[in-house]
């Protein structure tokens, strides 16, 4: 089986947000919830990158490990994925998440936040594939479906990178050797413990 | 004429070969001699930011400004505490307390009134801070079971349970302990208020203290002296003062994300230490449960309809009593007058 990861070559983003448009669609996704959002660091000064950032998917993931309710789960292409139905809203996974990726449809005080929504990988959730519930719940299923997720799809410069992990390194490395710099895979390391050496 | 063209021609040879070798050697390193300009050179640098802030934050489009934080490996050290270390210091204190209170109870017994029941009996807690006791009492079970079931609930129930049925009940564990915390808010704060005169130190607290407020002697008259409160109460007093007002501040900062300028980073402190204190207050109240109930004959009685037998009163608090004997505080050594007689 592949382990799917996201990959954002910072030296092609140009912050154009198709990626957290194309989500937004896609998973018809409530207001007030970005399950993919472009930051830029050091805006307007020399050096200046944007990174799309979601949830990575991290190799033992800290999510699930802190869920007071065991309500994550790991697919079979390593996609971390959770169980709304269990989730209790309790916030811990926003505290653990190294990369801000779980959301609140509700302003959380009080402890109201309601259920937690995160970026999928467009794996939908333990419905059955492509059923209607679990698009209410989680949006599309496109990896049941043989596509990969729609972010990566849109990049207009083909920044965002999703798929096999092997696959995307590859193409990263190719990448840099041939114009001759890169600035790294952002959050491998955090997520995965590796980085891509090129 | 032949002799110098040829001598030149070799001069102009020898200066182009050079000219080439030279050429060559600089090229070499270089092969791409046209990029001039390294756009990586100074651009930011993953590593470099963790290592400068331990977090990164750019500016982003969306109104979410914690989102603009798209890293902050820091949440792992929490998930260490949450997952390794709390749980030790909850079953270390908890059960500790638990072995402890066990161990006391099989080596002393419950402690008797030694001159047996008087049948007069003396007010030792008027309704009001009854009432009060009371309501901090439950809220502190409900607060206390529903905060463990965070820490431990998972490890111990969700494979018995079953997912759905645990996750209900954490469901509306977490709403008890979000909305039962004002009780025990008010509580803490009417307890601070009611019982703060009793509970200055006095010189009494000192003998109190050194002999271990008599829990450990077995023979008559080996009560050590005390007012309304002994040293231990004190003790417990200020330490649900202190350890509750720890508790509502941190609770409140989870109860309110982000409110005031809060970050992940503050939260997961507030996180940290409210489970800590948490931990300890549950160990200190178990104590404290023993004491009031098993542990000593006639104390339980002083919460249930506010008045104690005067035996028990007399070996416990023995100027206390006398100063209720008197029917009116005394200002005599150490004595601390309650109100101002109004004659």
């Amino acid at each position: 089986m592949a382990r799917m990861k996201f990959l954002c070559d910072a030296d092609r983003c140009i912050e154009c947000n198709a990626c957290v448009t194309a989500c937004k669609n896609e998973h018809e996704v409530p207001w007030g919830i970005n399950r993919r959002r472009v930051v830029t660091l050091r805006d307007g000064e020399p050096g200046e990158r944007s990174v799309s950032m979601a949830c990575m998917h991290c190799t033992d993931a800290p999510c699930a490990a802190v869920c007071p309710v065991n309500c994550f789960y790991t697919t079979a292409d390593a996609v971390v994925l959770h169980n709304k139905d269990l989730c209790i809203g309790c916030g811990y996974c926003f505290y653990a998440c190294p990369f801000g990726a779980p959301q609140y449809p509700k302003l959380g005080n009080f402890g109201s936040r309601g259920k937690m929504d995160k970026c999928t990988f467009c794996a939908g959730g333990p419905e059955a594939d492509g059923s209607k519930e679990e698009y209410e719940k989680y949006g599309a299923n496109r990896l049941a479906e043989g596509k990969l997720p729609l972010c990566a799809e849109m990049c207009s410069t083909k920044s965002l990178l999703a798929g096999d992990s092997d696959v995307i390194a590859q193409i990263y490395k190719e990448r840099v050797s041939k114009r001759g710099y890169g600035s790294g895979a952002w959050g491998w390391q955090t997520a995965y413990r590796e980085s891509i050496s090129t | 004429m032949a002799k110098l063209t040829s001598r030149i021609r070799t001069i102009f040879g020898v200066l182009a070969l050079t000219l080439l070798l030279a050429c060559t050697a600089t090229l070499a390193p270089h092969p791409v001699s046209a990029q001039q300009v390294n756009p990586t050179e100074d651009s930011v640098k993953e590593q470099q930011l963790l290592d400068q802030l331990r977090v990164i934050r750019g500016r982003g489009t969306i109104p979410d400004v914690t989102s603009y934080t798209i890293e902050h490996p820091a949440g792992r050290d929490w998930r260490q505490f949450r997952t390794v270390t709390l749980k030790w210091i909850g079953a270390v204190t908890i059960l500790g307390m638990l072995a402890v209170l066990i161990v006391f109870y099989l080596i002393r017994g419950r402690i008797p009134i030694e001159e047996g029941r008087s049948g007069r009996t003396v007010v030792r807690f008027n309704g009001f801070e009854r009432f009060v006791h009371w309501t901090t009492a439950a809220a502190f079970i409900v607060l206390a079971i529903t905060g463990l079931n965070i820490t431990f609930g998972r490890i111990l129930f969700v494979s018995s349970a079953g997912s759905e049925t645990f996750s209900t009940w954490s469901q509306w564990a977490k709403y008890a302990h979000n909305f039962i915390s004002f009780a025990f808010t008010l509580g803490v704060l009417l307890m601070f208020l009611i019982w703060i005169a009793g509970n200055f130190p006095t010189k009494a607290d000192f003998q109190w203290l050194a002999r271990a407020g008599g829990l450990f002697g077995k023979t008559r008259g080996e009560h050590p002296p005390a007012w309304r409160f002994n040293a231990g109460q004190k003790l417990l007093y200020w330490a649900v003062v202190f350890g509750g007002i720890a508790m509502i501040v941190t609770g409140y900062m989870l109860l309110f994300p982000f409110w005031g300028g809060l970050t992940v980073g503050n939260m997961e402190l507030a996180l940290i230490f409210h489970a800590i204190v948490g931990m300890l207050f549950i160990a200190l109240i178990l104590a404290h449960i023993y004491l009031g109930t098993v542990g000593m004959e006639g104390a339980l009685e002083s919460m249930v309809d506010g008045t104690v037998d005067c035996n028990w009163a007399k070996e416990h608090h023995p100027l206390w009593f006398k100063e209720q004997l008197e029917g009116r505080p005394q200002d005599t050594a150490g004595g601390r007058p309650l109100a101002t007689p109004a004659e």
